[in-house]
């Protein structure tokens, strides 16, 4: 609410966006049922700032909506061909880091990078592949980590702290040698006391932290992102106090 | 692994305060000149957090090893100046006479020799560090000697001082370097008229920082002064980090007790008990030095209790080493490494001059703005306005490099010309100048009438000069080498954004490039200006966009085709194989060139 009591609001992309004091760019588009692209945030976690997937435009400046505070009659930009192509880039960045197979990946349909990606029509990765190595770990009886198609997003790394109150997760490494390791002096999974119920087994947004024994249940074609564009699930993603792990992990 | 002992005696010394863990890891690596597994896991232990945590914060700094990294760790600085004076033959050199493969810890465990990003010793260089300490001035007969001192398994502190010695190089001195205060001389001018009045004489000086963004000084300490808080920090940067740049490290030699003064003055008007002086790796020589100044200012009732007798003015300074990471110079990353985590820049708003060190209001500033906010307490605000251009006053230390007779140190009031300082130093024939280092600006001969100052050429102080016998691509190379380097990896434009522009630029070197590259050049760094989280993504394609810009031919030369070649060589995939069977001959190759 602003002094004079009404709500307070701003424009995104010429349409009237409500918000809640504290609530940021990206929060309160997203309750409000406008979609804008994004991969480290989720709506149980403190915006993070690090994909730079959700970048939007306020005053010809470029800047992150997920950590952007909302305020009253500011003018928001994120759908001008400049930021979609900025958009694009950036997917495309975090497909060329990694080694992506969609093919034959478990997460096909329900992985965000892959849904974000159909959804900005991406049809390549245009940049130069880093094809980086990567090692497996499938040291865990129930739980297989695919370090390949890891992004970075520390989802993980925060839902292991935040909820579960156990670090099984987190980065090392600096600039493009970034990435995750494990709570463990083996660095092997299986050393770690992580639990299939773990919150931080649900939230990867990619095909990294796999439940053994599971896969391809739900047959491709029928998943999440195959039944409806990402686009268009977008008050999926508003914001909303945490839930401890999977339920109905079994 | 050291043993359980030792490093509970290391991590008692800090209290077991888990701020401490970078410098407590720092000390653990001396044990055994790298951080096994063991050791991380029982420190982990004896700081009650996390392991991975630990893991996570060893693996981000350069100087921290978490792999086996041998008895002597030996860093040649890698600038462009390093290498203009032949760094990379020298480096062969040694590498040769210690039978030892560059990047590889010898098998028993002797050494390990590598490059690093610019130590700060561009006015006497090439330089390499010796576990993490610096040596200057590098010759094939200095490189042997140190060979021969590895081979021997001399210890380092047996090793000749001579081959420490660093010069300071001051060749003009103006306001600044010119002072010679009495310690305690500002403290005391500044107890006297008062935190408020003391506050309204740097407003009113117009001080701007120097370690490059150039904000207000007054604005500053009156915000951190205003922000409410259980306590507020003093923090002076000296990370100086930006290739080129070497004055904080004379400031630091030679004038330590002028950046202190700065500090406490700080200290005073905002409201501050405790400071830092956050020191680069690279400086690991001043440490000791430094230190015995805070123990005298303390015997001299300069730090401590009632400081200058003042009741109840309180104010210590602690010293942070860092490892080895150029971001750690953003201050809020460095406020992150203080706090003994990964050198990350925080999300802002809010500032830390409301949100610092711990959450509390810090006022971070340059050791060159710590001196200058010294010399205002003393002589007021006025005369120092008085001094430079109208939007910019006082002076500036320039670190002066590259092809020129008298490189080293310059303080002139701000407004001097460049073709000036390019005549100071004994520049000859001069193509082109790097202004502010790799983040900075470089300009052509057309442009030395330009003036050094925030309304024409701002400067954190790097000064490189390049002669028309370099190859200015070779300038830029280096460059973007350096920040796919030290990109500390959050943001994904940054991260993945310099490391394709690493590859592409060495497709150009290696003669393969095409227009394709450079319209991919032009479209990342588009991407790196917009969409980074902080000021190391946004000026990473400086150095490329005002290369191409003024030295185009330096680039077209190297494109084989103006149309698209393909980045993946066919041949050099078959490399691995080749190593590994140690195969070299005409069959093992595929030929595509012809
Ligand atoms: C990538 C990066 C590196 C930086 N390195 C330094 C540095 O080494 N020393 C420094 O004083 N400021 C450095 N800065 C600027 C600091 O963030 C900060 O603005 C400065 O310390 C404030 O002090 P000042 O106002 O006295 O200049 C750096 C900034 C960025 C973005
Ligand atoms: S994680 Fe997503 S983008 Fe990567 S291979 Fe699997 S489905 Fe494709
Ligand atoms: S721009 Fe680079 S250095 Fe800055 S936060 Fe992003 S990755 Fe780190």
């Amino acid at each position: 609410m602003t002094a004079e009591g009404k709500t307070a609001s701003f424009q995104l992309d010429g349409a009237t966006v409500p918000f809640e004091p504290g609530q940021t760019v990206i929060q309160a588009a997203l309750a409000a049922g406008h979609y804008i692209p994004h991969l480290c945030y989720h709506p149980e976690f403190k915006p993070h700032g690090s994909c730079r997937v959700c970048t939007v435009e306020v005053d010809g400046r470029t800047v992150a909506s997920c950590t952007l505070q909302a305020q009253d009659g500011m003018e928001v930009l994120s759908q001008s061909d400049r930021l979609r192509k900025e958009h694009q880039t950036l997917v495309q960045m975090l497909f060329v880091e990694g080694n992506h197979f969609c093919p034959s990946c478990e997460q096909s349909g329900n992985c965000r990078l892959q849904a974000v990606a159909y959804d900005l029509d991406i049809m390549s990765a245009e940049l130069d592949h880093l094809f980086p190595n990567r090692p497996v770990d499938a040291s865990h009886p129930e739980i297989l980590l695919e370090f390949n198609r890891c992004i970075l997003c520390e989802l993980c790394v925060r839902a292991s702290a935040e909820v579960d109150g156990k670090n099984v997760f987190a980065l090392s490494g600096r600039g493009i040698t970034k990435h995750l390791i494990v709570n463990a002096e083996s660095g092997r999974l299986a050393d770690t006391d992580i639990a299939v119920t773990d919150k931080a087994m649900e939230v990867c947004p990619v095909g990294v932290i796999l439940r053994k024994g599971v896969g391809f249940r739900v047959p491709i074609g029928e998943r999440r992102f195959d039944r409806q564009p990402i686009s268009a699930q977008a008050r999926e993603d508003a914001p909303r106090r945490p839930t401890t792990g999977n339920e109905d992990s079994t | 692994m050291g043993t359980h002992a030792e490093l509970e005696a290391i991590v008692d010394r800090y209290s077991g305060e888990s701020t401490a863990l970078l410098q407590i890891l720092r000390e653990a690596q001396e044990i055994e000149g790298w951080l096994p597994p063991a050791t991380l896991t029982c420190l982990a232990r004896l700081l009650e957090m996390p392991r991975a945590r630990v893991e996570g914060v060893a693996g981000f700094y350069s100087f921290l090893h978490i792999e086996r990294a041998g008895r002597y760790r030996v860093l040649f600085s890698d600038n462009i100046t390093d290498r203009m004076a032949g760094n990379s033959e020298l480096l062969d050199r040694f590498c040769n006479s210690l039978w030892l493969e560059r990047g590889k810890t010898s098998e028993d465990g002797l050494a390990l020799v590598d490059t690093t990003s610019c130590t700060g010793m561009c006015d006497q260089g090439p330089a390499m560090l010796v576990n993490g300490w610096a040596i200057p001035q590098l010759t094939p007969a200095r490189v042997d000697e140190v060979a021969e001192l590895i081979r021997s398994h001399t210890p380092v502190e047996d090793w000749p001082a001579a081959l420490f010695q660093i010069e300071d190089n001051i060749h003009r001195s103006d306001m600044l370097l010119d002072a010679s205060l009495e310690p305690g001389a500002a403290i005391r001018a500044a107890a006297t008229s008062g935190p408020l009045a003391t506050l309204e004489a740097i407003q009113c000086s117009n001080l701007r920082g120097r370690g490059g963004a150039g904000f207000a000084t007054g604005l500053k300490w009156q915000s951190c002064r205003n922000a409410t808080g259980d306590m507020h920090y003093v923090v002076c940067n000296a990370d100086e980090g930006e290739p080129g740049t070497f004055k904080d490290r004379v400031l630091l030699t030679r004038y330590a007790d002028l950046v202190f003064e700065g500090m406490t003055v700080c200290a005073f008007v905002i409201g501050a008990r405790k400071g830092f002086l956050y020191l680069r790796g690279e400086y690991r020589h001043l440490l000791a030095p430094l230190q015995e100044v805070l123990a005298r200012r303390r015997s001299d009732g300069l730090l401590g209790n009632d400081i200058c007798g003042q009741p109840g003015f309180e104010f210590d300074i602690d010293i942070h080493l860092g490892a080895g990471a150029y971001i750690c110079g953003e201050e809020s990353a460095l406020i992150e490494s203080l706090e003994g985590r990964r050198g990350i820049p925080r999300n802002r708003p809010p500032y830390p001059v409301t949100h610092g060190y711990l959450q509390q209001p810090t006022t971070v500033n340059n050791v060159e703005t710590f001196c200058a906010a010294a010399l205002i307490a003393l002589r007021g605000g006025e005369w120092y306005a008085g001094i430079g251009t109208g939007k910019s006053t006082g002076t500036k230390v320039l670190s002066v490099s590259g092809d020129c007779v008298r490189p080293g140190i310059y303080e002139y009031p701000f407004g001097v010309t460049v073709r000036q300082v390019l005549e100071d130093c004994g520049a000859q024939r001069t193509q082109a100048v790097q202004i502010s280092g790799p983040s900075g600006t470089c300009i052509d001969a057309t442009e030395f009438e330009r003036r050094i100052a925030f309304e024409d050429l701002p400067t954190a102080g790097a000064f490189m000069v390049f002669d028309e016998s370099r190859d200015i691509f070779e300038v830029a190379s280096n460059f973007v080498h350096f920040f796919a380097h030290e990109s500390c990896g959050f943001c994904t434009p940054c991260r993945v954004g310099t490391t394709l522009l690493r590859n592409v630029i060495d497709k150009l070197h290696k003669g393969k490039g095409s227009q394709h590259d450079l319209n991919q050049i032009f479209k990342l760094s588009r991407l790196l200006q917009s969409a980074s989280h902080c000021g190391l993504g946004h000026t990473a394609c400086n150095p490329l966009l005002d290369t191409i810009k003024r030295f185009r031919p330096a680039y077209e030369r190297r494109l084989e085709s103006l149309e698209f070649e393909p980045a993946f060589d066919l041949d050099g995939a078959l490399e691995r194989a080749r190593a590994m069977t140690g195969r070299d001959d005409a069959g093992a190759h595929l030929r595509t060139d012809e």
